[in-house]
């Protein structure tokens, strides 16, 4: 690097800067450029960016005819909104009490909160998949989506928030007559809605991303999520058939990051307040 | 966090309750209880039964198990996989971790202290974390192909002779590694802006003013300090996340060639789902189980030794 002939500064700074962000994003340039090339062109020239035959349409269509992408994103989204609405629907009557009744028990459920943030689903997947079996409900949304109804993680977060909102807002709401789910749905969740939109961001990744526990009770196409379909996809696709797996990749691959880049800055806030908190 | 338990718990046991106060106890148990049943029956109960079956011989598709004590965890240790599989996920652990830990904070700092392109460069290094890993193994999958793909291009470019990255023994598990780090360092650097952000200018100046001059002297003396507990946060998060590795090794290796990537989770996959051996992947689940017990209590003890200075 010849930046050592200005002064140890910016120079060296940006071009460290610049040639790591350009190494981190390589992935995503071949996998544009290879999702349009030919088998010849894959096989002959893998280091030029643009396709000499450009062949986006054949791959794209190879990727939407072997695995119902559709059905696969249909799924993605079908699970994670479903884990979501439950999540939050049970963690915040619970943080709520938590943070702002006076209860006995309250220091027990504490302690339980705080042991089941130990806890990840690898350690608890095979009772629950015995357990599922036996009740013959593997393969469908009820399998994907009810271990997560629960979220410790996102008790401990809401908790956290909650207290910060003051008692008075409570008490005054409580004298005009609102009932405690009143009050939650009025007064906390409207308060706490940065808290809602970064379990929300968090949630949501946790969940599209995750292939264990998909891949523990889902053994069919129909309620394949996109990681499982992927594996599906891979496994259909016999030899290097890199273009078409690069145009699967990049159908799957680009809700997600969509939604980052036109929410980035909430899913920053997200990221940090979850992992700080966390 | 442990203020935060002490803050969370109201003074309880005061002789006569009001009906106002019984009635908030009532509300309050009502609102908590279908979080509590929940989190009974899906992790506290399964948690007890992975122990359990834990010294079973329980195989899915027989009728009935005996109790077979500690045969199972005496099994893990001479089992010759098991043993691979620690062993491996111990060496992605010690090279992602703190890879991706300094490599994030490297960069953080060079963001932070860089006026043009910031919002760049944050979203370049985070854009592998919103991507599905899954995918993204895929085309890692093609960047290292021996023949065909552009890195071993690019190697014979440079007269390198390229390994079989993800298809030999002896270099499998450095591959994964890469994609691991590659994947974590954009969480960890979003984490690090953060603490960076939140540490005040004056300290700087003060630091300066009390002869403090180098940036190095600075770094050594406000930033390392002031974000130790992003830092703690930080490593503990890296550290489990790598001991959980398993999409990349489940999409791309299949824990091979030769078991050279056999990690705990596929392990446990392996031996609980597909050869339905319950009882002894349980066993192997509590020792897993064990070690997030483990990496849990040291961040408590670090942190509690910590000075806090917010």
């Amino acid at each position: 690097m010849n930046a050592q002939t200005f002064t140890l500064g910016r120079a060296v700074r940006l071009s460290v800067l610049i040639f790591g962000a350009a190494i981190f994003l390589a992935p995503y340039v071949f996998m544009i450029s290879t999702a349009g090339k030919a088998q010849s062109d894959i096989f002959s020239s893998s280091l030029s960016l643009i396709p000499q035959h450009w062949s986006y349409v054949q791959n794209f269509a190879k990727a939407l005819t072997r695995v119902s992408m559709t059905r696969l994103l249909f799924n993605g989204v079908a699970v994670c909104a479903l884990i979501f609405v439950f999540q939050v629907m049970i963690a915040i009557p619970c943080a709520y009490a938590m943070a702002k009744l006076k209860f006995r028990a309250a220091r027990l459920m504490m302690m339980l909160v705080m042991l089941g943030l130990l806890v990840p689903i690898h350690a608890t997947a095979l009772p629950l998949y015995v357990a599922f079996d036996r009740l013959a409900v593997l393969n469908s949304y009820f399998a994907l989506v009810a271990p997560f109804t629960i979220s410790v993680f996102g008790i401990f977060l809401f908790l956290q928030f909650f207290r910060a909102i003051p008692d008075d807002l409570i008490h005054a709401a409580r004298l005009d007559g609102m009932s405690e789910l009143g009050i939650i749905g009025r007064v906390i969740v409207p308060n706490a809605w940065p808290a809602v939109t970064a379990f929300a961001i968090f949630s949501v990744v946790a969940h599209w991303n995750d292939l264990y526990w998909p891949l523990i009770v889902v053994s069919n196409q129909t309620y394949a999520t996109p990681p499982l379909g992927l594996l599906y996809f891979r496994a259909a696709e016999a030899g290097d058939d890199y273009g078409a797996l690069m145009a699967a990749t990049l159908i799957i691959t680009t809700p997600l990051v969509a939604a980052f880049l036109l929410a980035q800055k909430r899913f920053v806030e997200g990221i940090t307040m979850t992992g700080l908190k966390g | 966090m442990a203020d935060a338990i002490a803050a969370a718990l109201p003074v309880v046991r005061k002789p006569a309750r009001s009906a106002a106060e019984r009635q908030e106890a009532r509300a309050a148990l009502v609102l908590s209880l279908p979080a509590m049943v929940l989190l009974f029956v899906f992790i506290l109960l399964p948690v007890a039964v992975v122990i359990l079956f834990g010294f079973t011989d329980y195989e899915l598709g027989y009728a009935g198990f005996r109790f077979v004590g500690f045969d199972n965890y005496t099994e893990l240790f001479t089992d010759r996989t098991f043993r691979r599989s620690l062993w491996n996920t111990t060496v992605y652990t010690a090279i992602v971790a703190p890879i991706s830990i300094f490599m994030a904070l490297g960069l953080a700092m060079l963001i932070e202290s860089e006026n043009i392109g910031r919002s760049f460069f944050r979203t370049a290094y985070f854009l592998p974390v919103a991507s599905l890993l899954v995918a993204m193994a895929t085309v890692w999958q093609y960047l290292f192909h021996p023949t065909i793909g552009p890195i071993n291009a690019l190697l014979a470019l440079g007269g390198l002779p390229g390994p079989n990255w993800l298809g030999a023994s002896m270099s499998v598990l450095y591959s994964l590694s890469i994609i691991g780090i590659w994947q974590s360092v954009g969480f960890n650097l979003v984490l690090f802006l953060a603490g960076l952000t939140a540490i005040p200018r004056e300290l700087y100046q003060a630091a300066h003013v009390d002869g403090a001059r180098s940036a190095f002297d600075r770094c050594r003396l406000v930033t390392w300090p002031m974000l130790g507990p992003t830092t703690l946060f930080v490593t503990t998060i890296s550290i489990i996340n790598a001991v959980k590795v398993f999409e990349t090794v489940k999409t791309l290796t299949e824990g091979g060639p030769n078991k050279a990537s056999e990690v705990l989770l596929f392990t446990i996959y392996q031996e609980g789902f597909v050869y339905l051996k319950v009882g002894y992947a349980s066993a192997m689940t509590v020792v897993f189980l064990a070690i997030l017990v483990v990496l849990m209590f040291l961040q408590y003890r670090v942190q509690d030794k910590q000075v806090h200075y917010s």
